[in-house]
């Protein structure tokens, strides 16, 4: 893309340019966010899988029952004084009650008047979530903290909400520590049956599948807002490496035929495309509404300008269940029974369709109680809930109506997140984000594979070459490496282990970097086929590992029909598998070119090139 | 051990040095469309605000088509057939936009 004075190049040409090189930069990424963002579709059923002590669920377990129990235990549990709990109940996917509580901090009396669905659980409420609370902040992230304040503006100075609007669950000890913050929120699951909290033995510490799901949007290791904006970066790279390359596929096949550059780049070319273009109104939504996730993130100019002088909690009614709750009135008070509440939201939404329950100011005689409603029957995440008094049990308010562009948002912001979709349809989500991973995955061999024909000397190519041959072993056999090493962790790590949920995911990164140092280390192809393959007796290697180490091997998950189980380690299988395949497919491989000619003209002693005879045509035929 | 690869691929120091400046009107680009696409985004998130709705919905329908103003914008940069003309047509756009955004900004500066 030179500037255009030598020759006018044609749209399809800079569309192209435009493709490869947003598809390029950060493909890696791109790689980690769909592979880790499809199995988020699948976060509950990972999560019951790594915490292989809870029984699995015989039936359904009365939401309304459940929250009594845990509303009964968290008032044990939770810290006293607690401004706010949050309780996601039971339901198919999930036996298991997440709740969490928010810490009361040196300011609560000051900010009494503070609404108590404050930043950190907004989304959470808002969104009848059906996972753990600890999900609440991809939905909300920036708004949040001004929300808090709306009702009351001269509430509190901006930094301390700004403070409070961190993700609380990151903060929450154990889980994801942040060193430079106390904790604002714990957490904790329990027993949805006998209330009973999850701890030690009976529930060991780990994150489960709301690892990917975070990772998705936020990496790890990485201040929040940070990780988030690389995720919004990587979302703008996506779009436009999409639209482009829409602008330029008229021309693709054209190109394709006309330059046959040999059957390696073809086969690569045509599985591009397919997985590209069959799955493209996906990619396309998937991409975007990602963006439509975390807006008002990336674009706060709008939000900040239109609410510059208060009221911002009008725009958090319309995103979320948000309500201002009266000062905290230091009288003590029960807390009304919760399973009447419940029922009131059963019978309005039905049996099955409500998701969360949230205590505002549990205790004192002014609290709230708000029922939001689950994601059954409707593809929108726009908020519907109840507020109850927490101190009479009556019911004050119900909202269920939002305005037409924040339903609009609603229904992208459930798009992306799939929620609404039951068996086959999440089914279909989770194939068509491994659609994507591949598509991304192909496109990046494809740059590798276009360049290293026209490299005077494979075995030495230039520098941007090799860095973008070894990322991508790194990244597309690597990250299936380090997910595998997380997932036997948390079967062999000790159940007692300090840190215990934060070890799991350092060992994902412990792997991931060894298979990185591995692919900068060795021939391009030799690497791709031994960490292929050490991907795939890794993930084979799953099941026996939790045959050993629990009471649930395989082969009684599938007499017992317990699909959420026995579903992830054939799915491990299958994934195995593929990797197995794929090494075998690049260990089989041979170049076509003509041996020596580029080679002898260059001063390189030959040795190397001996004992490495074709380092460079890897993967080029692989798939073909 | 010698490294597993070379820094510049076929060209010398000075060649590569020189097809570096010739790449100036790419980075322009670039700048132009990450940092020009971001502002002409914004700027359309804030002009909405005009919009006679709701507050909430004002902002929200002015943030929704956000991210399809980027990417236009990033295509139109490297569509065109030069890099002044890339900039000219992101001011084109942000000319108007700017003008009513600032007007916004003002209003709620005073109110």
């Amino acid at each position: 893309m030179k500037s255009g004075r030598p020759k006018a190049r044609g749209l399809r040409q800079t569309m192209s340019d435009l493709h490869i090189w947003s598809g390029l930069l950060l493909g890696w990424l791109l790689y980690a966010m769909f592979l880790t963002g499809s199995l988020s579709y699948f976060r509950q059923e990972i999560t019951q899988w790594m915490l292989p002590e809870a029984p699995p669920p015989r039936s359904v377990p009365d939401a309304a029952q459940a929250a009594q129990r845990v509303v009964d235990a968290l008032g044990r549990v939770a810290a006293p004084g607690s401004p706010q709990w949050s309780i996601a109940l039971p339901d198919a996917r999930t036996p298991i009650v997440s709740a969490a509580w928010r810490l009361p901090q040196p300011e609560d009396d000051l900010l009494s008047a503070m609404p108590t669905l404050g930043p950190s659980f907004v989304p959470s409420n808002a969104v009848p979530v059906l996972a753990p609370p600890t999900l609440a902040p991809v939905l909300a992230p920036k708004p949040v903290p001004g929300q808090a304040l709306n009702e009351s503006p001269e509430g509190m100075p901006e930094d301390t909400l700004e403070d409070m609007q961190e993700d609380p669950l990151d903060a929450a000890p154990g889980l994801a520590p942040d060193p430079l913050r106390e904790p604002i929120v714990e957490e904790a699951r329990f027993d949805a049956v006998t209330g009973e909290r999850l701890a030690g033995p009976a529930g060991r510490e780990t994150q489960g599948g709301d690892f990917f799901y975070r990772f998705h949007f936020q990496f790890h290791y990485l201040p929040l807002q940070w990780g988030r904006w690389l995720a919004g970066l990587a979302g703008m790279f996506m779009l436009v490496a999409i639209v482009s390359g829409v602008i330029t596929h008229k021309k693709f096949f054209a190109d394709f035929f006309t330059f046959r550059w040999g059957q390696g780049l073809r086969a690569w070319l045509d599985a591009h495309n397919a997985l590209s273009v069959l799955a493209l109104p996906f990619h396309l939504m998937i991409a975007y509404t990602g963006l439509v996730v975390m807006m008002l993130t990336y674009l706060p100019w709008s939000p900040d300008l239109a609410f510059s002088n208060g009221g911002r909690g009008q725009l958090a009614k319309q995103m979320s269940a948000f309500l201002s709750v009266p000062p905290r009135s230091h009288v003590a008070a029960p807390l009304a029974p919760v399973a009447p509440m419940v029922r009131a939201a059963q019978q309005r939404w039905g049996a099955h369709n409500v998701a969360r329950v949230i205590v505002a100011l549990p205790g004192d005689a002014g609290a709230r109680v708000v029922v939001a409603r689950g994601d059954e029957q409707r593809v929108s995440y726009s908020p519907q809930y109840m507020v109850f008094d927490g101190r009479t049990g009556r019911l004050l308010a119900v909202r269920e109506a939002v305005g037409p562009a924040a339903e609009t948002r609603g229904v992208l912001y459930a798009l992306h997140m799939g929620r609404f979709a039951d068996g086959a349809l999440r089914w279909l989500y989770f194939l068509l984000g491994l659609a994507g991973t591949a598509m991304v995955g192909t496109g990046l061999v494809l740059w590798t594979v276009k360049r290293r024909a026209r490299l005077p000397e494979p075995a030495r190519p230039y520098f941007g070459f090799w860095l973008v041959d070894r990322l991508n072993i790194a990244a597309i056999a690597g990250l299936p490496i380090g997910i595998a090493a997380m997932l036997g962790a948390n079967r062999l790590l000790p159940l007692g282990l300090a840190q215990r949920a934060a070890w799991e995911i350092h060992i994902l990164f412990i792997a991931w970097g060894a298979a990185l140092a591995w692919a900068m280390g060795r021939p391009a192809k030799q690497a791709w086929i031994e960490l292929l393959a050490l991907a795939a007796a890794l993930l084979a290697l799953l099941p026996i590992v939790n045959a050993l180490t629990t009471d649930r091997p395989l082969w009684a998950s599938l007499r017992a029909g317990d699909w959420v189980f026995a579903g992830v380690e054939l799915a491990l299988l299958a994934f195995a598998a593929l990797h197995a395949g794929l090494a075998l497919r690049v260990a089989r491989h041979r170049s076509k070119e003509p041996k020596a000619p580029p080679r002898s003209a260059s001063p390189r002693p030959s040795p190397p090139a001996l004992r490495d005879p074709e380092p460079q045509p890897t993967l080029r035929e692989a798939a073909s | 051990m010698p490294l597993p690869f070379t820094f510049v691929p076929a060209l010398g120091w000075r060649r590569a040095l020189r097809a570096l400046l010739r790449r100036a009107p790419l980075a322009s680009r670039i700048v132009a469309a990450v940092l020009g696409g971001y502002a002409l985004a914004a700027l359309a998130s804030v002009a909405a605000l005009t919009l006679p709705l709701w507050r909430s919905e004002r902002v929200l329908i002015g943030l929704l088509p956000s991210f399809a103003v980027y990417t236009l914008a990033v295509i139109w940069v490297f569509a065109v057939r030069s890099a002044a003309r890339a900039w000219g047509g992101l001011l084109v756009a942000a000319v108007p936009l700017g003008a009513v955004a600032l007007w916004v900004w003002q209003r709620t500066g005073t109110a």
